[in-house]
């Protein structure tokens, strides 16, 4: 029935609502694929093919009985950030030990209260901190596409939700949850020619999510194509009195949004964003999804978002600061992994000397200087200086359009250990993703092409705050025009 | 702002992270690279400028002052390294 895995999620409701299929026969055909492809691909780090089958049966009982939720006995991966309860939970990190939560992340519940099955947890970079998956501590996920060139190497499917990224691509389930400090969902579905949404800071509730940096933070869907990802998003937003910067605002219908199309609307293009040493497939990518728009009757406008470049330096002071305080609760005492030594000091820093690995110690590191005592002014409070010219560009440039078209990323997926070495070169992808979160808007991948070696790459759509709509307007011009449908062959 | 080996040992000691004394040097060469590209920020004039605090205007809302939760020491302790009686087990902090 390995057919059945290989549906979209809306197709996937449609078969379960006219009975083609039981909740429990494709939740069935998921735990296989996950068992054979699981080993090769290292998506998932937590298994729960049990778990899945009850949910599954008692969708199947709801299905029934005429009371289906909207995502009912749809199978879903859960990255590793969110907390499962009695489901282990690391945000891949060794210093959570064998974490297994008492409660559950609001997110999650409220998939789980839509009739969503949990298939198990997903890899990712150890607390979100990387671009690669290969800060993990169950070692990097396999991106399922390989180059042309005959080589056979492995390619990072992107980071830091790199598992939910991969999952989805190898049809290891019909959506995945994710989160987007930097370009964290956005960044690995280009990667893997999946579709990425971050919706607007404080659509999503945060509680429950292991924290990374509470400015940023924001939790989002990766799916197989625009429409499933507007109805897993739909789902997961909402206000939460547990999180205090959810937003008390009501959650439009974005599956409704994704067919409005752009006939009238404006759609600025960002003369800033485009970087030297761009590979020429991404440059005509570009062009192209421009010409969609306008075939489409948008109209292309020239903006200019002057600050473009300083954006990553700014999230490289703010995320790290942020992360330190966060991560400060990470002492060994209360959850997680604990080094005995003979004194308390020595305790706390052994724990976390041996739990954290080497990205999140250097952010840490980064994170506590740039807070000390004397620095504060020059570096953090300079970077939220910053911050606010950078959103006051987007604000300038909605005077003109609608919505913005950029690349997602500057490059197809690279060699796994091809950027390790070098922080910053790992840093530079997210360089069109990290004004989103700095400013706070909702963002978009959609894959829309192959480059030369087959790898797919993928377009961004940035909007205005709120208006997550727009973008879906976008994005599913842009998924129609570009008649995207390429595959990863299965090697697994 | 060049950091050197004795930064290093200061800030690590105040994030609570064991470095050893070997890798002080490369990490300082570490992080003097990210401070040197972050060094990038002083060219945007930020005079005047607010720094932001929040991505979307909104006032924090305030909830009724009353208990929501409590009663569940045996689940806070659930993951501790070490517990007893729900309490957390601690070392020694006062001789």
């Amino acid at each position: 029935m390995t057919q059945l895995t290989e549906l979209t999620l809306a197709a996937a409701r449609d078969g379960l609502a006219s009975k083609a299929f039981s909740a429990v026969e494709l939740t069935t055909a998921f735990n296989a694929a996950i068992e054979a492809a699981n080993p090769h691909l290292n998506a998932y780090v937590v298994t729960t093919p049990e778990k899945a089958l009850e949910m599954a049966a008692a969708s199947d009982a709801r299905l029934k009985a005429g009371n289906a939720g909207t995502l009912e006995g749809i199978p879903l991966g859960i990255k590793d950030l969110f907390c499962t309860e009695g489901v282990r939970a690391t945000a891949c990190s060794n210093i959570l030990g064998e974490f297994k939560p008492t409660y559950e992340s609001t997110v999650t519940s409220q998939l789980w209260r839509d009739g969503a099955v949990m298939l198990g947890k997903l890899n990712m970079d150890e607390f979100a901190m990387g671009s690669s998956n290969e800060t993990s501590r169950f070692g990097p996920v396999v991106n399922p596409w390989k180059r042309q060139d005959g080589a056979n190497a492995s390619l990072t499917p992107g980071g830091s939700s790199g598992g939910s990224a991969a999952a989805v691509a190898a049809d290891l389930c019909l959506g995945a949850t994710a989160t987007d400090t930097g370009g964290s969902i956005r960044q690995p579905a280009a990667f893997t020619g999946t579709v990425g949404i971050k919706p607007t800071y404080g659509r999503a509730s945060r509680f429950g999510i292991v924290a990374f940096a509470s400015s940023l933070d924001q939790a989002g869907p990766i799916a197989k194509t625009v429409l499933d990802s507007a109805i897993m998003l739909g789902s997961m937003c909402g206000h939460d009195p547990e999180d205090s910067t959810s937003l008390q605002i009501p959650v439009p219908d974005f599956a409704a949004a994704v067919s409005r199309g752009v006939k009238g609307l404006k759609i600025g293009v960002p003369k800033e964003y485009r970087v030297d040493g761009m590979p020429e497939a991404i440059e005509k990518l570009w062009s192209d999804g421009i010409a969609w728009l306008k075939d489409a009757g948008a109209e292309i406008v020239d903006v200019s978002l002057p600050h473009t470049k300083y954006a990553l330096p700014c999230y490289y002071i703010v995320a790290p600061a942020e992360a330190s305080s966060n991560l400060a609760r990470y002492d060994g005492m209360r959850f997680g992994a604990r080094v005995e030594g003979e004194t308390l000091t020595e305790v706390y820093e052994q724990s976390r000397a041996q739990g954290f690995g080497n990205e999140v110690k250097r952010r840490i590191l980064i994170g506590t200087y740039v807070l000390s005592a004397g620095y504060y002014d020059a570096y953090y409070l300079r970077a939220q200086r910053v911050r606010t010219k950078i959103a006051e560009d987007f604000r300038l440039a909605w005077q003109k359009c609608d919505a913005l078209l950029t690349p997602t990323a500057p490059s197809a997926a690279f060699g796994l250990g091809e950027k390790s070495d070098d922080p910053i070169q790992m840093y530079l992808n997210d360089v069109f993703t990290v004004t989103a979160n700095l400013a706070g808007l909702p963002g978009i991948s959609v894959p829309a092409a192959l480059d030369s070696q087959g790898l797919p790459l993928g377009l961004q759509v940035i909007g205005r705050a709120l208006d997550e709509e727009t973008v879906f307007a976008v994005a599913g011009v842009l998924e129609a025009q570009s008649g995207f449908n390429a595959k990863a062959k299965s090697w697994w | 702002m060049a950091v050197d080996a004795n930064t290093v040992r200061r800030v690590a000691r105040l994030a609570r992270i064991h470095e050893p004394d070997s890798r002080l040097e490369s990490l300082a060469g570490e992080l003097n690279t990210i401070l040197g590209w972050i060094e990038m920020l002083n060219e945007v004039d930020v005079e005047g400028v607010e720094p932001m605090t929040s991505a979307v205007e909104t006032t924090l809302p305030l909830r009724e002052d009353v208990v929501t939760d409590g009663g569940n020491s045996q689940k806070i302790v659930a993951n501790a390294p070490r517990s007893a009686d729900g309490f957390f087990v601690v070392p020694k902090v006062v001789e």
